[in-house]
C-alpha cells in the first residue's frame, strides 16, 4: 500500500464510520452511463450555467444596481461627463477601469447564449428520440420550466447595463404589460413602482436575476438530474441493448474524466469567445432616455422569435364601451408563446394519448421511425425560424437588399403556410428513409462492383449488412394503430364518441409506418437469392 | 429475442447482442500506452503556460495597446491576451482529462440492468394503507369542524403575501392619460433646453423638443417617457389634413408625440423624401402629412398629434394639451 491509498483510506474509514456513504457510493460509482455525443448537450447546458454562475459572482462586485443619475467621469472618454443611471456607469466601470471585466463580461453573455442554445438543441434531441416518454415526463416538464426561466432570466440580465439599448427592451417589456386586459395599467405601476421607468425596476430585477431565479434553477436542475440518475438514463438501439439494461462506462473513473474534462473545455471555449468576439458592446450604444433609440436595434436571438411575432403582427386594436384591447400585442406577445409552451409542456402526454401507449421506454427512437412525431418538431421548428427571421427583417433587408414590406409579407404567409408544409415533406421523408432501410436489410448494400452472369448480363453486387446492423435497423416496435370500438350502445353520438373518434385519427396518423422486414422476409430472400 | 417489453406482431430478427470488445492500441502495446501519457502530459504543460500568459498579461501588459484582428476588428490587446490565456488554461486541462478518459481508461462497455420504477405491489399496498391509517388517525375525515376552520386559515393566510406586495407601486389613477403638455407650454430643443421660432425650423427639418422646465422643476427620464415630441417642417400644400388637424399646426410645422403608439420606442427616423416617420424596433410607419397615419407595421393607432400655436413673443406653443393618451394602449384608454 502506498502512503496515498493509507492517507485515502484513513479519511475513507473516518467519513464512513460517521455517514455509511461507502455503501452508496459504492453503487453509484458503478453506475453505467451510455455514451453519445448528443447526451453531453444537457451537460453543456448544466456547464454553461456554472460559468454563469462565477463570472456572473465576479461581476456582482463592482455592479451597482441602480438607477440614480450620476455623471460618468471614467476612462472612457466619448462619454465622459455624460449624465447616467449608476448601473450604466458602473457597467462601463467594470468594461474599462477592472483588469478582466470585461472578459468576464463578454464570458458571460457568451455563456448565457451558450446556456439557451444547449438547453434548446438538448430539447430536440428530447423530442426527436422520444426521451420524454413514460417513466420520464416530469424530467421534460422540468425542461420546458428551465427553458422558460432560462428567456426571463437572460432578458432580466440583458437589461441590467440599462443602456440605450437594453432600455429599450424594458420599454416593450412595459408595454406588454400594460397591454394585459383589466389588470395592465395597474401590474406595469406596480412592477416599475410608477411611470416608466422610474427608478426602481433595475434594482428589483437585479434580486430577481442574482438571486431569485438562479436559486430556482439549482432547484430544478438538480431534481432534473436526480431524476436521470433515478431513472437511469436512456440509450440508442443496438446490439445488446434493451428496454431492460444500460450499456456504457461506469461513472468511475471514465464518466467522471470525461464529464469532468468536458467542463473545462466548454469554460475554455466560453472564454475563448469572451477573448476574441465582442459581445454587447454598451459604451456604443451611451445611457438610457425614452426618447432616443438605436437604429437596427436587436434583442438576443432567444427573444428574436417573439420579436418577430411582434413585428408581423397585423395592426388590431379592439375600442369599445371605453376600453382598448391590443391584439396587435397580446397574440405575439402572450397568446401564441403561451399555446406553444403550453403545448410544448403537455406533448408526452398528447401523444401517449394518441399511441395509447402506457408502457415504459427507455430505448431512444430513430426520428425516422416516429415519423409523425418528428415531422410535428419539424413543423415547430419551421414555425420559429420563421418568426425568428421576421424578428432580424431589418438585418436581411439591408443585406439582401428587400424591402421590410416584402419580408413581412413573406412572414406573415409563411408563418401559416410553411410549417404544414414541412409537416408533410418531414413525414414523407421519414417515410422514404424507412423504407430504404427495408431494402437494406433485404437486399444488402449497393457495392458498385459489377459481375458478369453467364449469360452476359450484368448484375450489381450487394453486400449483405452485418447481424448488428440488421438488427439496429429493425429493433424497433411497429404498434398498430389504436383499435377503439365505440362504446355507445345505442347509437346515440355522445361526447365519448367524438372523442375516440378523433383519438383513432389521430393514433392512425401516428403509427404511419412502413413495414420492417421481418425475420421471415429476410430468410426467404437470403435462400432464393445467392 | 427481443425483451418481452415489446410486442411486435412479426417475428423480429435476432439480437446478436454486444460486439466484441475491441482493444485499443495502448491496451496491448506499453509503448503506445506511454505515448498515450507523454501526450496527456503535453495537454497538461500547454494549459500550464495558458495560465502564465493570464498572468503576465494582468501584471504587465499595458490597457493601450490595440490589436487588429481580422473580420473582428481593433481589440484591447490586454483583455485579448487575459481571455486567450484564460481559454488555453482551462481548454486543455479539459483536453487532457478527456485524452486520458480516452486512450489509458477501460473502454469496456458495462451492462447494468434497469429495475422497473413501479413500486412492488406490497409496498404500494402498504403505503396506501399508511396513509390511510394516519389520515384517520389523526381524524381529519371525522373532524369537520376542523377540516373546514384549517381550510379557511390557510386560505386566508396566502392573502398575506399579495398584500405586501401592495405597496410595489402606486395605483396609476389617470396618470396614462397625462402629460406635462398645457395649453401655453413653450416647446424647447433637447438638448439645449432653448425656445423654438418657427423661422428656425426650414422646409424638410425635423427636431425632437420637450415642454419647457418650469423653474426650480426637474426633469425625469419618466416625463421624457411621456413628453418627447417631434416637430416637423414640410410645404403646407402638401399637408392632407382635416380642417381641425390643419389648424393644429403651423406654417407647414406639425408636432407629433415620439412615443409610438405601438410599444412606446422612439420614433427616431424621418425619411424626407416620403415624409414617412418610422419606428425602429418594429418598423411601424406613419405618414407625417396625414396626420401620422399608419401605413405600415403593427401599430394600429396614428400618432397622437399635438396642437401649435405661437405666443406673444412669437415662440411656438402647445395649443392645449395632446387630446388624446400617448404611447402604448392600455385597457383604461378610451380610443372612441
Ligand atoms: C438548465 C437547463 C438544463 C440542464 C442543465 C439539463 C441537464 C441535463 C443533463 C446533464 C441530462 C443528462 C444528459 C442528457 O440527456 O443530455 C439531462 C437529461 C434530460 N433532460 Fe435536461 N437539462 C436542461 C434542460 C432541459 C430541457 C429544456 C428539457 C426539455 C424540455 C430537458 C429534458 C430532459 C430529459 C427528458 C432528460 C432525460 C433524457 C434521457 O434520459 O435521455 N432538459 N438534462
Ligand atoms: S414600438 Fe414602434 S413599432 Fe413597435
Amino acid at each position: 500500500m502506498t502512503r496515498s491509498e493509507r492517507v485515502a483510506g484513513t479519511v475513507a474509514n473516518y467519513v464512513d464510520e460517521r455517514t455509511g456513504a461507502a455503501k452508496w457510493l459504492k453503487k453509484n460509482l458503478n453506475k453505467v452511463f451510455p455514451d453519445h455525443w448528443s447526451f453531453m448537450l444537457g451537460e453543456i447546458a448544466l456547464y454553461s450555467f456554472i460559468i454563469l454562475l462565477l463570472t456572473g459572482t465576479f461581476l456582482t462586485f463592482w455592479y451597482d444596481p441602480s438607477m440614480q443619475e450620476v455623471e460618468y467621469d471614467g476612462s472612457y472618454q466619448p462619454l465622459s461627463g455624460l449624465k447616467m443611471s449608476a448601473a450604466y456607469a458602473s457597467t462601463l466601470h467594470i468594461s474599462f477601469d477592472i483588469r478582466g471585466g470585461l472578459l468576464m463580461r463578454q464570458i458571460h453573455h457568451w455563456a448565457a447564449l451558450l446556456f439557451m442554445v444547449a438547453i434548446v438543441v438538448h430539447l430536440l434531441r428530447v423530442f426527436f428520440t422520444g426521451a420524454f416518454r413514460k417513466p420520464r415526463e416530469f424530467n421534460w416538464i422540468l425542461g420546458i420550466g428551465l427553458l422558460t426561466l432560462g428567456i426571463v432570466e437572460g432578458f432580466l440580465g440583458y437589461s441590467l447595463p440599462d443602456d440605450l439599448l437594453s432600455g429599450t427592451g424594458i420599454r416593450i417589456a412595459e408595454a406588454i404589460i400594460q397591454a394585459i386586459p383589466v389588470v395592465g395599467s395597474y401590474l406595469a405601476y406596480f412592477v416599475f413602482g410608477g411611470p416608466f421607468p422610474g427608478e426602481v425596476f433595475i434594482p428589483r430585477i437585479y434580486t430577481v436575476h442574482i438571486l431569485l431565479l438562479p436559486g430556482i434553477f439549482l432547484a430544478l436542475i438538480t431534481a432534473h438530474l436526480m431524476l436521470v440518475w433515478y431513472q437511469k438514463h436512456t440509450q440508442y438501439p443496438g446490439p445488446g441493448r434493451t428496454e431492460k439494461n444500460v450499456v456504457g462506462y461506469p461513472l468511475m473513473p471514465v464518466y467522471m474524466a470525461k464529464a469532468g474534462g468536458f467542463f473545462f473545455i466548454v469554460f475554455g471555449f466560453t472564454a475563448f469567445l469572451g477573448a476574441v468576439a465582442s459581445i454587447n458592446p454598451i459604451w456604443l450604444f451611451g445611457p438610457y432616455t425614452p426618447g432616443q433609440i438605436t437604429a437596427g436595434s436587436q434583442p438576443d436571438w432567444y427573444m428574436g422569435w417573439l420579436d418577430g411575432l411582434v413585428r408581423m403582427a397585423p395592426p388590431l386594436e379592439t375600442h369599445a364601451f371605453g376600453h382598448t384591447i391590443s391584439w396587435n400585442i397580446l397574440i405575439p406577445a402572450l397568446i401564441i408563446p403561451g399555446i406553444l409552451f403550453t403545448g410544448m409542456a403537455l406533448y408526452p402526454f398528447i401523444e401517449s394519448w394518441m399511441t395509447g401507449d402506457k408502457r415504459e421506454h427507455h430505448l431512444l427512437d430513430r426520428p425516422r421511425n416516429a415519423p409523425n412525431r418528428t415531422a410535428l418538431g419539424a413543423m415547430s421548428l419551421t414555425f420559429v425560424l420563421v418568426t425568428l427571421l421576421n424578428g432580424g427583417n431589418d438585418l436581411l433587408a439591408t443585406h439582401f437588399s428587400l424591402t421590410i414590406n416584402q419580408i413581412m409579407w413573406f412572414s406573415r404567409i409563411g408563418v401559416l403556410l410553411l410549417p404544414p408544409i414541412a409537416f408533410m415533406i418531414t413525414k414523407r421523408i421519414c417515410l422514404s428513409l424507412q423504407r430504404s432501410d427495408r431494402e437494406l436489410v433485404l437486399h444488402g448494400k449497393e457495392t458498385g462492383r459489377l459481375v458478369m452472369l453467364p449469360h452476359g448480363e450484368f448484375v450489381e453486387i450487394h453486400e449483405e449488412l452485418s447481424p448488428e446492423k440488421k438488427w439496429t435497423l429493425t429493433q424497433h416496435e411497429q404498434l398498430p394503430p389504436l383499435e377503439i370500438t365505440q362504446e355507445n350502445s345505442a347509437g346515440v353520438r355522445n361526447p365519448k364518441g367524438l372523442r375516440a373518434k378523433l383519438q383513432q385519427y389521430a393514433s392512425k396518423a401516428h403509427q404511419e409506418q412502413i413495414e420492417k422486414p421481418s425475420a421471415k422476409d429476410v430468410l426467404e430472400l437470403g435462400d432464393g437469392h445467392h | 429475442m427481443t425483451s418481452d417489453n415489446q410486442s411486435n406482431e412479426v417475428a423480429p430478427l435476432t439480437d446478436p447482442g454486444i460486439p466484441a470488445h475491441l482493444h485499443r492500441k495502448s491496451d496491448l502495446d506499453p509503448t503506445a500506452a506511454k505515448k498515450a501519457e507523454r501526450q496527456v502530459g503535453i495537454l497538461f504543460i500547454i494549459s500550464a503556460l495558458g495560465t502564465i500568459l493570464f498572468l503576465y498579461s494582468y501584471t504587465f501588459m499595458s490597457e493601450k495597446i490595440f490589436i487588429f484582428l481580422p473580420v473582428l476588428g481593433n481589440s484591447n490587446a490586454k483583455q485579448l491576451f487575459l481571455g486567450l490565456g484564460m481559454a488555453i488554461s482551462l481548454f486543455f486541462i479539459g483536453m487532457g482529462a478527456v485524452h486520458w478518459a480516452k486512450t489509458l481508461m477501460p473502454d469496456n462497455e458495462v451492462v447494468a440492468q434497469r429495475h422497473e420504477l413501479r413500486s412492488e405491489e406490497v409496498d404500494r399496498e402498504d403505503f396506501v394503507k399508511t396513509v390511510k391509517e394516519g389520515a384517520a388517525d389523526a381524524g381529519l375525515g371525522r373532524r369537520s369542524i376542523i377540516k373546514r376552520t384549517l381550510g379557511i386559515a390557510l386560505g386566508l393566510s396566502g392573502l398575506t403575501p399579495l398584500l405586501l406586495l401592495r405597496d410595489l407601486g402606486p395605483l396609476p389613477k389617470d396618470d396614462f392619460s397625462k402629460t406635462s403638455w398645457e395649453a401655453g407650454t413653450r416647446l424647447v430643443t433637447d438638448p439645449g433646453n432653448r425656445p423654438i421660432k418657427p423661422s428656425d425650423l426650414e422646409i424638410g427639418a425635423v427636431a425632437q423638443v420637450l415642454p419647457e422646465l418650469l423653474a426650480g422643476k426637474e426633469r425625469k427620464l419618466e416625463d421624457i417617457g411621456k413628453d418627447a415630441v417631434l416637430l416637423i417642417r414640410i410645404r403646407p400644400a402638401e399637408f392632407q389634413l382635416d380642417a381641425e388637424r390643419l389648424s393644429w399646426t403651423h406654417e407647414g410645422i406639425i408636432a407629433f408625440s415620439k412615443i409610438c403608439s405601438h410599444m412606446g420606442c422612439a420614433v427616431a427616423l424621418y425619411e424626407q423624401t416620403t415624409k414617412h416617420l418610422l419606428c425602429p424596433c418594429h418598423q411601424s410607419t406613419f405618414d407625417v402629412t396625414r396626420a401620422a397615419k399608419v401605413i405600415f407595421g403593427p401599430s394600429a393607432r396614428p400618432l397622437p398629434q399635438l396642437a401649435l400655436a405661437l405666443d406673444s413673443e412669437g415662440y411656438l406653443v402647445a395649443k392645449q394639451p395632446f387630446t388624446e393618451p400617448v404611447g402604448p394602449s392600455f385597457w383604461e384608454r378610451d380610443s372612441s
